[in-house]
Formats: structure tokens, sequence, C-alpha cells
């Protein structure tokens, strides 16, 4: 805070001898925010620096992306047909029964999701906020981009996009239903009426294309805020990111079009 | 006698023939003072020689600006062939212009056509302030490496030579760290202000090698916590390894991630030590 209070100080020409310098000092080289904080546990210190927060990115990002895909692969099943789908719905709420009593596995997946988002959305504001910090002044000219793509600059927005996207595809599918007719312990009938609406179908595949960009950025940036850098795999991490991109927008953006083309029909 | 040799005359007049000229339009950022508002003024270069450097071409306006009485542009510069890091200036939105692996003193105005508009800013992030016109300090970068940039030696009589081995693939990768001259256009061109590159390379040209082993972990995380309190976090753009001058590796960023890490949990068994 002190670089901000000390910018009435007198400037090069402002002081004399020792004054001079002191000034120079203060206005130059201090930092522009250290707070004096209490020492915490070590996983809270990681958290606090942006390095640690980039770590909680990486590692709550593979979490998503496991969840991502295996709800991918799982709603393949919806061209198996109505029995296949409902029953592998019903799977997931009787997940390890024998061990755990029912829906016990599903909430704690469930758990382990919200908390990675929340996390995830938590350290991407920090950072965002972080980083606006650092350039107060933008730049008064156009930036030529040299290296950064469209998926990395837009990383914030297809965020957000997803993100209430998902809020708007847990009431279409999940919890109440959107309109359509909605009929609890029926996904493959509800999949179907919520789908054939075009509008919905359209904000599927648009979501879905902003999910892409996330993860094409996403799955490539991981390995670097993870340390995971090594010559001997590094020219497979661009490709990994698109496929993994790609595999994820071609099956999710397979199932509004099939539900259009009347593939998916009750 | 024959006269084998070319007349010196010839030669000196193909020397001083301006050859292909230019005449370009600069845009340039001017600002009194620290705290004085900022605007982009206008002017007119004509007769640019190609075979100027950016800077020679801002000497030669700079002339034409004290003759007409008007205040010359400041600029940082010093050593003029691309080692000592003080020049700077985002050229046409490019740190040190649209070369790769050069400084602004070693980009040319053949890069250029006539007639081009040449827009010039200085360097912006909170932690570079502006001190007038296209100077900025860097001063958050000396703080960088106070906490952490130097190792500890037995400082007795001179070590013999080669007494301590290093592999020649480390020592090539810590050079390649160590070229960092500390512009700051890593900084310049993020998005985000970041200073990791920058501290990635001043971290791993010490930690690469055996005489940075002793406080590798400690320094990593001082200067990682020290350029945090100055400048925005890295999401991996790669915008600072296009800019850079010296072409360092966004690989040393990877690396610098997992030392902090490793760091974060060394750091904290210091045994009987409380804080």
């Amino acid at each position: 805070m002190t670089a901000t209070s000390t910018r009435d100080v007198g400037g090069p020409t402002g002081g004399e001898g020792a004054d001079q310098a002191s000034a120079l000092n203060d206005r130059y080289g201090a930092p522009i925010k250290r707070k004096q904080r209490r020492p915490a546990p070590w996983p809270v210190e990681l958290y606090r620096s942006g390095l640690g927060k980039k770590y909680v990115m990486a590692i709550t990002g593979i979490a998503l992306m496991g969840f991502v895909f295996a709800h991918m692969v799982g709603n393949l099943k919806m061209f198996l047909g109505p029995a296949s789908f409902n029953e592998y719905g019903e799977f997931l709420r009787e997940l390890l029964v024998p061990i755990l009593p029912h829906h016990v596995a599903l909430w704690l997946m469930r758990i382990g999701l919200i908390v990675a988002f929340v996390l995830h959305i938590h350290a991407s504001y920090a950072l965002t906020r972080m980083n606006r910090q650092a350039r107060t002044v933008r730049y008064q000219s156009r930036q030529d981009y040299a290296a950064a793509t469209y998926a990395s600059r837009t990383m914030r927005w297809s965020g957000v996009i997803v993100g209430l996207f998902l809020v708007w595809h847990l009431f279409d599918l999940s919890w109440t239903g959107t309109g359509a007719p909605f009929y609890r312990g029926d996904p493959y009938t509800n999949t179907d009426n919520s789908l054939s609406r075009i509008p919905v179908a359209v904000l599927y595949i648009v979501a879905n294309l902003a999910l892409g960009l996330h993860l094409f950025h996403g799955s490539w940036s991981l390995f670097q805020s993870m340390g995971w850098n090594n010559p001997r795999f590094n020219r497979w991490r661009r490709n990994f990111a698109w496929t993994f991109a790609a595999i994820i927008v071609i099956g999710n953006v397979s199932f509004p079009i099939a539900v259009l083309a009347g593939v998916v029909d009750v | 006698m024959t006269v084998t040799d070319p007349d010196p005359r010839e030669a000196t007049a193909a020397r001083t023939d301006p050859g292909r000229t230019l005449d370009v339009t600069l845009k340039v950022w001017r600002q009194a003072g620290p705290d004085a508002e900022g605007h982009f003024a206008t002017y007119e270069a004509p007769g640019i020689s190609e075979d100027m450097s950016f800077l020679e071409m801002l000497d030669v306006v700079n002339e034409r600006l004290a003759d007409e009485g008007v205040e010359p542009i400041s600029f940082d510069h010093d050593c003029r062939e691309g080692i000592c890091g003080t020049c700077s200036l985002m050229i046409n939105g490019q740190a040190h212009g649209p070369e790769r692996g050069t400084a602004t003193c070693q980009l040319h105005m053949r890069t250029f056509s006539d007639g081009d508009t040449i827009v010039i800013e200085p360097f912006r992030a909170t932690a570079f302030p502006i001190i007038k016109d296209l100077m900025v300090d860097r001063a958050a970068f000396d703080r960088i490496v106070e906490a952490g940039g130097y190792i500890t030696v037995a400082a007795g009589s001179a070590p013999d030579a080669n007494l301590i081995p290093v592999p020649k693939v480390v020592a090539d990768a810590a050079m390649d760290a160590a070229a960092c001259i500390a512009c700051g256009a890593c900084v310049a061109a993020c998005p985000n202000s970041a200073a990791n590159l920058f501290t990635a390379a001043k971290a791993a040209h010490l930690n690469l090698l055996p005489q940075g082993q002793s406080q590798r972990y400690q320094r990593t995380e001082t200067m990682v916590d020290t350029m945090e309190d100055f400048f925005g976090s890295c999401t991996n753009h790669g915008e600072c390894e296009a800019a850079c001058p010296k072409e360092i590796s966004i690989d040393f960023i990877a690396t610098m991630n997992k030392d902090y890490l490793r760091a974060k949990l060394k750091n904290r068994r210091y045994l009987s030590r409380n804080g």
C-alpha cells in the first residue's frame, strides 16, 4: 500500500540528498501488495500464494476433467436406448451399495465436485484480482499478441459461460425441468423432451464449445502449473489438450444433435 | 605500381551513403513525470536510413525535436548491443518490437516499411512506474534478485578451476537461464503483468548448479513470494517467451513451480524453529 500513499512525494528533483534518495526508494521498488498475515498450516500458506492457487486450479481442474469425461462417456448410453440409459442412472445411485448405504457414494462424489468447483472459482477470482492490481493503467495502444491463443485469453469468459450453463443444466435435467415435461427418475425422456426444443439444443451446443475452449487451454496449462515439464513428453502436452477437448466436445454435442435428428426419441 | 586496393575515399563514400531510406510516422507516449497526465504525440520522421537501429532512429528524431525547441523523447538505453537489458519500449503493441529474440536496440528500421505508423508506448505494469515519457523504473526486479539471487561460498583464496564437476547439459541449461538481461519484456508482454519468466530464470540459473543447492528451496520461496508482492500471476499464455530478447523458455517456469511446492513442503521442516 506504500506505493500509492507515497505517490505525492517529490520526484527526482523534489528533495535534497538523503531525503531525495529515500523519496525515490519510497516511490520506486516498494511492493504494491504486501499483507502481514498470521502464519498458518502449510496447505493454507501454499494457497495464499499465487503459485499455490495455480496448483489448486490445476488439481481441481484435473478432478473436473475426470468428471466431464466420465459424464460424457456415461451419457453415450443414450445411444443404447432408454432402458440402458436409465439403468445407468440408477447404477450411479447404487454405486458401492453393499459397502455403503444407498446414494452415499454418489453424494461423496458430488461433495468432491462441489469442493473442486468452489476452489477452482475462488482461485481464479483471486488470481484475476491479483492480475488486475498488477497493471492498473492499461496499455493505451492495441497489444499485438504473439503466442497467446484465443482460448487462453478467454478462459475467464469461457469459464463463466460453462459455470452459468452448469446451473441451467442442473435445473433442466436434475432438479425441476425448465418448462418441458419433466419426470423424476426418467432421464431418457427428460433429455429427449428438453433437447427437442431447438433453442435449448443450441444452448447446449454453444456451452459445450465454450467448454471445449476452456479445456483446450486448461488441459495444457495444468502441466505447466503442476511443474510437469520434461523434454520426454513436452511435445505430447498440446496433443493431449486438443485431443481431450475434441473428444469431450464431439461426445457432448452429439447428444442434442441426436435428439434433434430423432436418433434419441422416446 | 598497379593499384589493387580500392580507393579509400570511395570506401568512405560507400559507408556514408544512407542507402534505402524510410519515411515513418511515430506515435509516441509523452508524459512529463511520474504523476503527470500522459498522451500520444505524433511526429513525422522522414529520411530514416533502413540500417539504423530503432534507438538510432529515436536519436535522429530527438536531434530534430531539439532543433525545433521541443523537449526530446526520454527513453532508456545503454549498451545498444543487446546485453544490458536497459532498453525497453512497446513497439506496435509488442515488447521490443516485432523481431523475435532481440532487444529494441537490435531492432533495425529495415523491419519496417516506408510510410508505416509506429506506435511507441512504455512498458506498463504497476510495479514499473513511468519516470518520464518512455522510461520506467524496474527496481521491483532488484527486490526479487535481492530476495535470493545469491549463493553461499567459502570466500577465502580462489578455488581451483573445475573443482566442482557440472555436467555439460546442466551447465548449458543454467546458461540459458542466466542469459536473462532483466529488461522486463516478459512483464510488459504478459496480459497479467506476471514476472514468472524473469523470476524462474533468475532462480534456475542458480538452482540448476551444484553451487546453488544449499539455498535452493529457501531461494525459490523467497524470490517467488517477493515477486508476488509486485506482479500478477502466470496463466501460461506464453507471451513472455515470445517477447524475451534472450528467448528464455517457459520450461523454467514449470521448474520453478515444482521447486516452490517442494520448498513449501521442505521449509516447514526446520525443527526447533518457531515462525
